[in-house]
């Protein structure tokens, strides 16, 4: 293989020449999008069958694949790309729209139904009326940074990476630069880390250099156990030499020669992708002894967690990696001091990994411009809950909540109300209606009692009832909690059963002042960031939300309709006209009634399924 | 050495040492429960916190695992760690209200009602039982089990462990499960027995004289001495 190793800034460029005719081949390429996010809504069937297609119809094509393009409401994404036209992505594809798809290309045909945007500006659009990439709503107000490459090229294969501009900020920091000045570019640039708590990344990398000792550790931490957040999944599966170069710049610039990434194992695509990302660059010279002949060595290994949320702490993840029971232990001493086996170790996430390669490019400068006064750059979010685009978005810092909802998000679900977004996972708070216009960044969103996490944003309407959230997001803390402090263990267990009393009906007048005191002493008490950040979802619905709380006490009653021991449905008399649609789907039998009349509905035998409410068309099923 | 200010002084202390021996060393008490002086700081039961820095920028930090270090400014009893002190100990009493340790700590601390659901587990999860196992009688025979609220201690697979030599060392230690509080009332859980008894004896702490000694002291003297110069004050 040693023809295949890179070694100079020539076989770099040889290698973009080759990556850039496999991105932009000469004849037609069909490429599907196939990251998690893809196959889970049919990816896999859809590249199946295009695969037979082609063939059936002996069209002359390249097939390829890649990551996730954002847009995950509308997966799968087929994207083709004919030579010195622009990409054309068709959305929501299914295998029967194969067929069809394969013969239009052959007949130089576009369906214009099918249609997502065009991409390459460069060229005359091919269909009028059909939005260039950056004109689509969805895309507009994005400024992709970390996610540059994710749904462009094929990440099984390092020559598109190259082809991409990858790998050259590598052979820059170790062919002209010294580690010290590297440092340097990224305190400058004002990266601060994206996994949750936004120290500045070049402070950090600063004390683990300046740590005493030989051996030094990098950690890249892909343990991503938000609830609705996947902002480092689709980053390893859609680009996974991204972060590796990121992580070798960084090797470098702290002085390790060892570098570990702990990925969760429920995300085996990415596991996969990253792996073959690490053979790919062993196997050209870009991981291992003297790469780029700077007498720079550098190995990486893989390491899966076991399924705990907890270990997305640092403390946590290092006792994980050493073997041993992950739970978080006090700091001081910091990782960067004293860190895995006790050596210096600095530990970045994903995104924060993957964003060094392109400011080493583009200089600090340009990333610095980017942003806010305290925060630059850029952030990915998981936009989910109800909006009518869900998918992964990255925005500069400082864009309104208002602009990510409504612009990019698309507005709430069936033009309900919008009640409140929650930033920051579990951990992080609801941000209410009020607050709608908060520019997003790091100082602002702790401002208001959430926080920026690790990118997670959910989206919830009038129908969500606040105290249920609150309820939910303590009873994933609880089971998540390690157990470790008394604080986090009990104080969590405590809230999260008052919370239930509440939702029951059972709540009294002093459990706000009880939740509020117990959540302040977790916050306050508690060993790691888990507990130090689990009363946020408590206390920011208590201080935006607090007359629904009152709601549930005072009046036993839920406003939103969700918590079940609080509401009753019925049936409107003015409204049913009898159609009979609602029988059926009750699986208790509760609703009865001849055709055509009134139907009616036994409140002892109903159990609050919602199944009614969701046939009736004629909203003739009331919740109270 | 290096210097901290503690409680308002300026205080020389060993570098290397914790906030907490630093305190022990200039006589100031803070309580502790998972802290034992012969095995290594575990920092989960949270009740050594104190707070450190100056300014508006302080935080709580556990003292038996927080280093000194230079012009480190620490205050040991500021409203703050009183408060959270207290919930903490309210939080431990709704685990375990048989110990007579905690229970203890409760008359200390002034915490008279427990306002959460009893659980009577008996154990609080302070760890003093594992560390002692491996880190003094190189047992290693017992330990955590599972994580958060289903989190408990006990050998592997539940049978009885080899590596066990039936030392004790584990009852010994244990501050919940051997020195049992026969007071806990059964609507607070809180047996506040020390706050409300007629003092006999104490006027001054003396180790021979205390007849609480071995079952380790209930606090009350100290109490008891406040609440004294009251009725006199009263009484002028």
């Amino acid at each position: 293989m040693s023809n295949s190793k890179i070694v100079t800034l020539d076989d770099l460029e040889l290698l973009k020449e080759k990556g850039l005719n496999l991105i932009y081949p000469t004849k037609t390429k069909i490429s599907v999008g196939m990251a998690t996010c893809g196959i889970s809504t049919g990816a896999r069937e859809v590249f199946q069958a295009i695969s037979e297609e082609v063939q059936n119809q002996k069209l002359d094509c390249v097939l390829s694949q890649t990551g996730c393009l954002g847009f995950c409401q509308r997966e799968p994404l087929v994207d083709v790309i004919e030579p010195g036209k622009p990409k054309v992505v068709y959305a929501e594809m299914s295998y029967d729209k194969v067929p069809e798809l394969i013969t239009n290309i052959k007949n130089q045909k576009i369906k214009n139904e099918w249609m997502l945007c065009q991409i390459g500006e460069k060229y005359s659009p091919r269909l009028d009326g059909i939005p260039f990439y950056k004109d689509v709503d969805f895309y507009k107000k994005q400024k992709k940074i970390a996610l540059r490459n994710c749904g462009f090229i094929n990440p099984d294969c390092i020559e598109e990476y190259i082809a991409k501009r990858g790998y050259f900020a590598l052979h820059k920091v170790l062919t002209e630069m010294k580690p010290k000045e590297v440092v340097d570019m990224i305190a400058e640039s004002g990266l601060r880390g994206r996994g949750g708590a936004g120290f500045l990344t070049g402070k950090k990398w600063q004390i683990t250099r300046s740590s005493k000792g030989k051996i030094k550790y990098i950690i890249c931490n892909a343990d991503e156990g938000d609830p609705g957040a996947y902002m480092d999944r689709s980053l390893l599966e859609g680009d996974p030499h991204s972060v590796l170069e990121g992580m070798l710049i960084g090797a470098y610039a702290i002085g390790a020669s060892t570098g570990y990434i702990y990925v969760r194992a429920e995300y085996p695509q990415a596991i996969v992708k990253f792996l073959q990302a690490v053979k790919q660059a062993e196997e050209h010279g870009l991981l291992g002894k003297d790469i780029f002949n700077s007498g720079f060595n550098f190995e990486v290994r893989v390491n899966k967690g076991a399924g705990a949320f907890v270990c997305g702490e640092e403390t946590a993840l290092i006792a994980s990696i050493e073997g041993g029971w992950s739970g978080p232990r006090p700091r001081p001493p910091f990782p960067a001091k004293s860190g895995l086996w006790g050596k210096p170790t600095n530990i970045n996430n994903v995104e924060t990994w993957a964003n060094v390669p392109v400011i080493i490019d583009k200089g600090a400068d340009w990333y610095s411009k980017i942003g806010t006064e305290k925060s630059k750059g850029t952030k990915v979010f998981s936009v989910v809950g109800k909006v009518n685009n869900t998918g992964l978005v990255e925005v500069p810092m400082g864009i309104t909540l208002r602009e990510i909802v409504y612009d990019i998000g698309g507005g709430i679900l069936d033009n309900r109300k919008f009640k409140a977004v929650q930033t920051g996972g579990p951990s992080g708070g609801c941000i209410p209606e009020s607050l709608i216009d908060l520019p997003v960044d790091f100082e602002k969103l702790t401002e208001v009692g959430s926080m920026m996490g690790s990118g997670g944003m959910i989206v919830m309407d009038e129908n969500t009832c606040m105290v249920d959230v609150a309820k939910y997001f303590l009873a994933f803390l609880e089971d998540e909690s390690c157990g470790k402090c008394v604080p986090c263990r009990e104080g969590i267990e405590k809230m999260r059963e008052i919370l239930n009393n509440i939702c029951k009906g059972e709540g009294e007048e002093a459990d706000i002042e009880l939740l509020e005191e117990i959540a302040l002493t977790v916050k306050e008490m508690s060993l790691c960031g888990l507990g130090q950040t689990a009363s946020n979802p408590v206390l920011t619905t208590i201080k935006y939300f607090r007359n629904e709380y009152e709601e549930h006490i005072i009046n036993k009653r839920c406003p939103a309709g969700v918590c079940l021991d609080l509401i009753s449905y019925s049936i409107d008399a003015e409204k049913c006209n009898g159609c009979g649609a609602c029988v059926r789907p009750c699986p208790t039998q509760a609703i009865t009634g001849e055709k055509k009349k009134l139907h009616s509905l036994d409140q002892e035998k109903c159990i609050k399924c919602g199944a009614c409410y969701e046939t009736c068309k004629f909203d003739s099923i009331i919740i109270k | 050495m290096i210097t901290i200010r503690l409680n308002g002084a300026e205080v020389r202390v060993e570098k290397g040492w914790t906030i907490l021996e630093a305190c022990k060393f200039y006589g100031i008490a803070i309580p502790t429960l998972c802290y034992n002086e012969g095995l290594s700081p575990y920092g989960g039961c949270r009740l050594c916190l104190v707070e450190i820095g100056g300014g508006l920028k302080t935080k709580l930090v556990s003292s038996c695992t927080y280093p000194v270090e230079e012009g480190l400014v620490v205050n040991t009893d500021t409203k703050r760690v009183i408060e959270t002190r207290r919930m903490m100990i309210e939080l431990m009493i709704s685990i375990a209200p048989n110990s007579k340790t905690i229970q203890d700590l409760a008359s200390k601390f002034g915490v008279t009602k427990v306002r959460f659901k009893i659980r009577n587990e008996e154990c609080i999860l302070c760890g003093l039982c594992v560390r002692i196992c491996r880190e003094q009688m190189d047992g290693k025979a017992i330990g955590f089990q599972n994580r958060g609220y289903k989190r408990k201690i006990s050998t592997p697979f539940d049978i009885r462990s080899e590596e066990c030599r039936l030392c004790g060392g584990c009852i010994y230690i244990c501050p919940a499960c051997q020195l049992r509080c026969q007071g806990p009332q059964p609507d607070t859980a809180v047996c506040n027995a020390c706050l409300t008894m007629d003092p006999t004896c104490l006027d001054h702490y003396d180790e021979l004289q205390c007849w609480m000694y071995d079952a380790g002291r209930c606090g009350t003297c100290v109490r008891e001495k406040t609440e004294k110069k009251k009725t006199m004050k009263n009484k002028l």
